[in-house]
C-alpha cells in the first residue's frame, strides 16, 4: 500500500471518529430523556417515551439511514450534510437502546432511596439530580459501554450512503489495488483496536464512578455480556 | 409531503419477495449463529489453554468489529482464495457466524446456570462425559437460554438489511431497486420500516409466550 492509500485510510479513521463521538453524544441525550420519561408519573409521557422506543428499536438503523437520507429531505424540504444525517439516524436508533438501561437501572435503585427523598421532602427533580441518578448512573456504565461498541460497528453503515468512513475508505483501496484481503483485514485490526480502547476508558470511568458512591467495579475477570435487545415487557 | 398510495401497491410484489429472503437468512443465519455459538461454548470449556484462547480471541474479534466489514471481507476475499459461493450463502454464513459470538455467551451463562449438584450427580451415576453433556448438562442449559438466543434472533432481523450491501435482494434492496427505478423514494422505504416494526413487535411478544411457558 502507497502512503497516499494511507492517508485515505487515516481520513476514514477520522470520519468515523467524528461520526462516534456526535452520534454517541445523541444517543446519550436521547437515552436520558426518554428513559427518565419512562418513569415519569404522568402516563401519558410514560407512553409517548415508550412508543418511541418501541418504534425506533423496532427498525433496523440501516432502514433508519435510508429513511434519514432520502426520505427527510424531500418530505420536510431541508437536506442534512451526510455527517449530521449519519448522526441523527444512529443517534435515534442507540437512544433508543440506552433509554431501556437507564430505565432499568432507575427502577433498580432501592425504592427505600426514592421514599427517603419523599420524606424530606425533596422535589421530583432534586430526587432525580440528587438521589436516583447518582446511584443510577454507575450501574448503567457497564450496559453502556456494550451499547456504545455496537454504535462503533453501527457507523460503518454509513459507508453505504457513500460517506467516508473507515469501511467506505477500505472499499476505495480495494478498487485501487484490486486486491481485497490485506486492506479489509487491516480495517478489522483498526475497528477492533478503537472498540478496545473503548472498553478500557468506560471501565477507568465506572471505577471512578461508582468510587464515588463507595461500591466496588463488578468483577473484571467476568467477560462483558453482550447487549441484550430484551423483548418488550 | 406527498404520499402516492399508488406507488405502494406496486411496490408490494416487491416487498413479498424481498421478506421471503429476509426470513430465509434470518432462519438460515439463526440455526447456523445457534450451532456454532454451542461449539464456541464448548470449546470454551476446554481445559487446554491452547484451545480456549484462540477460540477466546477469534471471538472476541468477531464481535467487536463491524459486520459490515466482515461481509465485504468474505464476499470479495473468499473469491481470491478460489471459494465462490452466492452473494446470499456468504451473507447468511457471515450474520451466522456475527452472531455465534454473542449465542456463545449465552449458551455459557446458561451451562454455568447449571447447579454443581447436577454435575455431582453424573459423575455418582458414573455416566460417561458425552452422556452427561447431552443427557444431563445441555438439555437444562438450553432450556434456560431459549427467550435469550430469541432476542438474538429479534436483534439479527434489524441487521438483515446490511446484506444489501453485498448485492442481496432482501427487503431493503428491492426497496432500493424500486425507488432507483421509479424515483420515489418515501413509500418503499416507509413500507419496509413500518414492516420491520411489525415484525419484531410479534416476534417480541410471541418470545414473550414462550418465555411464559419455559417458566412452567
Amino acid at each position: 500500500m502507497t502512503s497516499g492509500l494511507w492517508e485515505l485510510v487515516l481520513k476514514g479513521v477520522w470520519v468515523t471518529i467524528q461520526l462516534l463521538v456526535c452520534s454517541s453524544l445523541l444517543a446519550a441525550a436521547v437515552s436520558f430523556v426518554v428513559g427518565v420519561a419512562r418513569t415519569h408519573r404522568l402516563w401519558i409521557v410514560r407512553f409517548l417515551a415508550g412508543l418511541y422506543t418501541e418504534v425506533f428499536r423496532g427498525t433496523s438503523a440501516l432502514v433508519m439511514i435510508f429513511w434519514v437520507f432520502f426520505v427527510l429531505p424531500p418530505a420536510f424540504g431541508w437536506q442534512l450534510v451526510p455527517l449530521w444525517a449519519g448522526t441523527l439516524a444512529l443517534g435515534l436508533t442507540y437512544g433508543a437502546y440506552g433509554s431501556e438501561i437507564v430505565r432499568g437501572a432507575l427502577n433498580a435503585v432501592d425504592p427505600a432511596q426514592k421514599e427517603g427523598g419523599i420524606a424530606l421532602s425533596f422535589t421530583p427533580w432534586q430526587r432525580m439530580k440528587l438521589i436516583l441518578l447518582p446511584q443510577a448512573v454507575p450501574e448503567m456504565i457497564p450496559p453502556f459501554s456494550n451499547l456504545l461498541i455496537e454504535l462503533l460497528k453501527g457507523t460503518a453503515l454509513v459507508s453505504i450512503m457513500g460517506m467516508g468512513d473507515l469501511a467506505f475508505s477500505g472499499n476505495l483501496v480495494r478498487l485501487a489495488l484490486q486486491e481485497s484481503a490485506e486492506i479489509y483485514t487491516y480495517i478489522l485490526i483498526v475497528y477492533f483496536v478503537i472498540a478496545f480502547l473503548l472498553t478500557r476508558v468506560m471501565r477507568g470511568l465506572e471505577k471512578k464512578l461508582k468510587a464515588g458512591v463507595g461500591k466496588k467495579p463488578a468483577d473484571k475477570t467476568r467477560a462483558p455480556e453482550p447487549v441484550v435487545v430484551e423483548a418488550v415487557r | 409531503m406527498n404520499w402516492d398510495w399508488s406507488a405502494v401497491s406496486d411496490f408490494m410484489p416487491d416487498f413479498w419477495e424481498g421478506l421471503l429472503v429476509t426470513l430465509q437468512i434470518l432462519v438460515l443465519g439463526s440455526l447456523i449463529s445457534f450451532v456454532l455459538g454451542l461449539v464456541w461454548a464448548l470449546l470454551m470449556r476446554s481445559p487446554s489453554r491452547w484451545v480456549t484462547w484462540p477460540v477466546g480471541a477469534v471471538t472476541e474479534f468477531v464481535r467487536n468489529t463491524p459486520l459490515l466489514v466482515q461481509l465485504f471481507f468474505l464476499y470479495y476475499v473468499l473469491p481470491e482464495w478460489g471459494l465462490t459461493f452466492s452473494a446470499l450463502a456468504t451473507g447468511v454464513f457471515a450474520i451466522g457466524l456475527h452472531y455465534s459470538t454473542y449465542t456463545m455467551q449465552v449458551y455459557r451463562a446458561g451451562i454455568e446456570a447449571v447447579p454443581a449438584g447436577q454435575w455431582e450427580a453424573a459423575t455418582a451415576l458414573n455416566l460417561p462425559l458425552r452422556r452427561t453433556w447431552s443427557a444431563v448438562i445441555l438439555p437444562q442449559a438450553v432450556r434456560r437460554v431459549v427467550p435469550a438466543l430469541g432476542n438474538y434472533v429479534i436483534a439479527m432481523l434489524k441487521d438483515t438489511p446490511m446484506l444489501m450491501a453485498i448485492s442481496v435482494l432482501e427487503m431493503l434492496g428491492h426497496a432500493r431497486l424500486f425507488s432507483q427505478e421509479h424515483f420515489q423514494f418515501t413509500e418503499p422505504l416507509t413500507v419496509i420500516g413500518v414492516a420491520f416494526i411489525v415484525i419484531s413487535y410479534l416476534a417480541s411478544l410471541a418470545l414473550r409466550a414462550l418465555e411464559r411457558r419455559l417458566a412452567h
